[in-house]
């Protein structure tokens, strides 16, 4: 038979009992946290809507641009690459938008996603492009607009806020009807 | 993670409280009444570490290499030395892809990036500094141990240590329970007992 006593747990073990298991179950809801912040994040998809995560875009003629200094244009930011085929199918299209509207207000940038500077070159110099492209340092903008592929293009009015995503390769036709009402 | 290294882990916490409740309950047989009510608790704080395990290192892996240099001898850099450097990368647009061996047009051009760096006299180290600027941390095959990398390689050992501690805890509690259980006693005893308490306690009044 066990001590009446010793049956009796103090209430300083129980208080130690309970901060162990509190203790134990913070720290596996910490790290299902990470996780659970990790996944979702992966699961968002692109940034759709709201205002347009800013950036600045080192070009490949030494040039910088920010999107902040954007503001009061319209900005079609375009993702690329230079191994990315769909992406050539649209190469020739976005230099023709970019041609015809540099001079009313819209800005045409691409952002050079993973690629390799020689490769990347060639491939402006391919398609004659002739708007500011640089290279995505650091995969910093493609994280902040989360783009899941290339090519990927989002337009971004006057104000900085995003207005559209589009998937895959785009138009000159389709970014005209996209833009034309934001610039009126 | 391989499912039977955790059940394993598993196995190995468990066997470890069982031996140390048994023993205890072996020296006191009044002691095994609590045994069941241990074992639920001993498995409970298993499956506890081993969870904590797993999920340390599984949040550590949701997010060293020798240094060479080559000399500038015109000599032209061969696969293999491209590989030195490329095992140590991941290819970026693909999922856990290391570049040596990714089939990919990307990591193709990646590789001859390397291979020109390499004829230019880059150091390894260089290479990688350069690819991480390009293409962000995540192409190290290795996270670094510096900056927000550095939780990659502390999370995992932490994660083991808590778990060690709380059973180090565990196992000192379970020990001073079975020894506050005292041997089975007669009725004369329990007399004696209930004297000297009433005694104590009317001391105290």
């Amino acid at each position: 038979m066990d001590s009446p006593i010793s049956n009796i747990p103090s209430p300083t073990t129980n208080i130690k009992r309970i901060l162990g298991w509190v203790a134990a179950a913070s720290i596996l809801v910490a790290l299902l946290g990470m996780i659970a912040v990790k996944l979702i994040q992966v699961q968002q998809g692109q940034v759709s809507s709201g205002s347009a995560p800013d950036f600045t875009l080192n070009t490949f003629d030494g040039k910088q641009i920010s999107l902040q200094s954007l503001r009061g244009k319209v900005v079609v930011l375009n993702f690329w690459a230079s191994w990315c085929k769909p992406c050539e199918d649209e190469a020739a299209d976005l230099e023709a938008f970019h041609k015809a509207y540099k001079d009313k207000g819209v800005v045409m940038l691409g952002a050079d996603y993973v690629d390799t500077e020689k490769e990347a070159l060639a491939y402006i110099k391919k398609f004659n492009i002739t708007y500011p492209m640089g290279p995505d340092l650091g995969t910093k903008m493609s994280q902040a607009y989360r783009i899941k592929g290339v090519p990927e293009t989002f337009v971004i009015d006057k104000q900085g806020q995003l207005i559209k995503v589009i998937v895959g390769p785009t138009t000159s036709k389709d970014l005209s009807q996209i833009v034309e009402p934001l610039l009126k | 993670m391989n499912p039977q290294l955790l059940i394993t882990i598993y196995k190995v916490v468990a066997w470890i409280i069982e031996q140390v409740i048994q023993r205890r309950a072996e020296s006191s047989p009044q002691a095994k009444a609590k045994i069941i009510q241990q074992r639920r608790t001993s498995a409970a704080w298993s499956l506890v570490g081993t969870l904590t395990f797993l999920i340390g290192t599984l949040a550590a892996s949701m997010f060293m290499c020798v240094d060479f240099v080559f000399a500038q001898d015109g000599k032209p850099v061969t696969d293999d030395q491209v590989n030195v450097v490329a095992k140590q990368l991941f290819c970026p647009i693909c999922e856990n892809i290391p570049l040596d061996v990714c089939p990919t047009q990307a990591c193709a051009q990646w590789r001859d990036t390397i291979r020109e760096k390499l004829a230019q006299g880059w150091s390894e180290d260089k290479i990688k500094d350069y690819f991480v600027q390009q293409y962000g941390e995540r192409v190290l095959a290795k996270p670094r141990t510096t900056g927000l990398s550095l939780y990659v390689w502390v999370i995992p050992p932490a994660a083991i240590l808590i778990t060690a501690l709380f059973f180090a805890w565990y196992v000192r509690n379970a020990r001073m329970k079975t020894a506050a259980v005292v041997p089975a006693s007669t009725e004369d005893e329990d007399d004696d007992y209930s004297k000297q308490l009433e005694k104590e306690l009317a001391k105290r009044r």
